[in-house]
């Protein structure tokens, strides 16, 4: 590392280097007016009580305070989209792992198999998809006639508060397929020496897993766990099809509070408080995976 | 519970006990006088355009970072992946407000104006990974030859990118194609209904759910996915499994 830097800093920026900035221009002026403008923007919006078409009066920090203090429904959403991605991101991660390991064997026809388990992750978030969970798992849907057919009492999935939440999020651990690529492309180049060594050391499968398997594909395990919970703590889609957010708001992610504020009531400035409070909460897990990767995450040019 | 649901939705029995394949008929029909047809073309001249400027240009900006050595580049790139945890909410307002002042609420600019100036960083990041595994030589040793930067680009670099483009295209041609989010927030008017909000507004627009109807709707919607997922397979699952590797 210190030496390539050492390099570049003596290096002269030729003619042609410098035009590799032109091919640049696109990203630039996005960066600069769709992603930095519009970043800092609702962060100042985020101090008024902006609406749309109206003026824009600065009033400090009311609209926290109001969330925080006023707003019930934003700690309950608040609590919903956390315990939304404590389900979704382990039970998406672990699934995948699972399953990837289990597919990651010399058997004919695997490949039909991963197909098959790939299928979901692509077309999961759509609309026709979530329609189908709810025509499912709603009262009178298809597993409640199921359940009813063999004499099983029936279950409120989406009318109780209970169980709406896990419902929804069952939809989502299902769509572990493109981890799952991801992990068993990381699984197939482990070095099969190593797991050679660890046996005539006489580790069992356990050692070789914790040992072998988890440092070896840990980067990637840990860009999907990043990655996932990046994407799941700003989930709009699947309950704002199923459930629209009930019953009793029990599935009022962030998301759906800041769509109504924003979209319904056109109250830019509440809304873009919201949104920069699931920036912070999104901002504070990455964090916390960064933290914690020190310890866990090897990658293989360290040693 | 159980009984105010069943009688707004009538039971669901697991296998219809008749076919009925006029909910295709009835359900192609749409809503407000608007047909599938309709809808099917709204979500192609939505998605096709977004797909081809996203290709063109992240091919720009991944040749720029791939190839060449301009100042600050550490600095750029370092920018460009951090964008890709920038959450799209945060963002979301001000893009509406500005799109907005544009008169581009209820167009496709609001696609296709991110698409064109690169705004969704792992195609880039995808490509520039690609480049990386392409020998610099090739290129190189055209440029010493007299070969601009730009033909370099056109007649050595895009050729040999094919799979990785076709690999980007599919993916950003399905995830435009499944969007709802942000066809929900900038598209207002149902004669520009893309496919997804089509699906939707099929639930909506009447007081009794006839799920056979909303369901031959849901399935017609995923069959072009369907179709493209079986002809390419092995490029979703290429793209997804080497986009993820080599941090």
């Amino acid at each position: 590392m210190a030496k390539t830097s050492a390099v570049t800093m003596k290096k002269h920026y030729t003619k042609r280097d410098c035009k590799g900035l032109l091919y640049l221009i696109p990203w630039l002026v996005g960066f600069a007016v769709l992603q930095l403008y519009p970043f800092i923007t609702s962060l100042v919006y985020s101090f008024s009580d902006y609406t749309m078409g109206g003026s824009l009066n600065f009033t400090g920090l009311d609209n926290y305070i109001k969330l925080f203090t006023r707003d019930r429904d934003f700690w309950n959403s608040l609590k919903v989209t956390l315990l939304f991605g404590l389900y979704v991101v382990p039970g998406k991660v672990i699934l995948a792992l699972l399953v990837a390991m289990f597919l990651n064997r010399n058997i004919r026809g695997i490949g039909i198999v991963r197909t098959l388990y790939y299928i979901p992750s692509l077309f999961g978030g759509s609309v026709a998809i979530a329609l189908l969970w709810r025509l499912m798992f709603m009262d009178g849907g298809i597993i409640n006639s199921m359940a009813a057919a063999i004499g099983l009492p029936e279950a409120s999935f989406l009318g109780d508060t209970h169980y709406a939440l896990p419902t929804i999020c069952l939809l989502e651990i299902w769509q572990f397929g493109s981890s799952m690529v991801m992990l068993l492309a990381a699984l197939k180049i482990v070095p099969k020496e190593l797991y050679e060594a660890a046996e005539i050391d006489g580790g069992g499968r356990w050692v070789k897993f914790w040992h072998i398997t988890i440092p070896q594909i840990s980067p990637i395990l840990f860009f999907s766990i990043l990655n996932q919970t990046i994407q799941e703590l700003q989930n709009f889609t699947s309950p704002y099809t199923i459930t629209d957010g009930g019953p009793l708001k029990s599935t009022n992610v962030l998301g759906i509070l800041l769509y109504k504020q924003g979209f319904s009531y056109f109250k830019m400035g509440y809304a873009s408080a919201i949104s920069w409070i699931e920036f912070i909460v999104i901002l504070i897990f990455t964090l916390l995976l960064f933290g914690t990767s020190k310890f866990w995450v090897h990658y293989a040019d360290e040693t | 519970m159980r009984f105010r649901d069943a009688d707004l939705f009538g039971t669901v029995k697991l296998l219809p006990s008749t076919w009925h394949f006029e909910n295709y008929i009835e359900g192609w029909k749409g809503s407000a006088g608007i047909t599938y047809t309709k809808f099917f073309l709204n979500t192609f001249l939505l998605v096709v355009p977004t797909t081809l400027l996203t290709l063109f240009s992240s091919t720009l900006v991944a040749y720029g970072f791939a190839r060449f050595n301009f100042p600050y580049k550490k600095l750029l790139f370092t920018l460009l992946i951090a964008m890709m945890m920038l959450p799209n909410t945060v963002v979301i307002i001000p893009r509406y407000i500005l799109y907005n002042k544009f008169h581009w609420v209820d167009s496709y600019m609001p696609f296709y104006a991110p698409a064109l100036l690169c705004c969704n960083s792992f195609f880039p990041y995808m490509l520039i990974q690609f480049l990386r595994s392409i020998p610099k030589d090739l290129d190189e040793s055209a440029y010493i030859d007299g070969c601009s930067t730009w033909k370099c680009l056109t007649k050595i670099i895009l050729p040999l990118m094919k799979p990785a483009l076709f690999s980007a295209g599919l993916f950003q041609f399905l995830w435009t194609y499944n969007d709802y989010f942000n066809s929900l927030i900038f598209i207002n008017s149902v004669k520009k209904y893309p496919i997804s909000l089509a699906v939707r507004l099929s639930l909506d627009s009447e007081s009794i759910v006839n799920w056979g109807k909303v369901m031959a709707m849901a399935f017609v919607a995923v069959l072009p996915l369907m179709v493209l997922f079986f002809c390419c397979q092995k490029y979703f699952i290429e793209g997804i499994a080497t986009s993820g590797m080599k941090n």
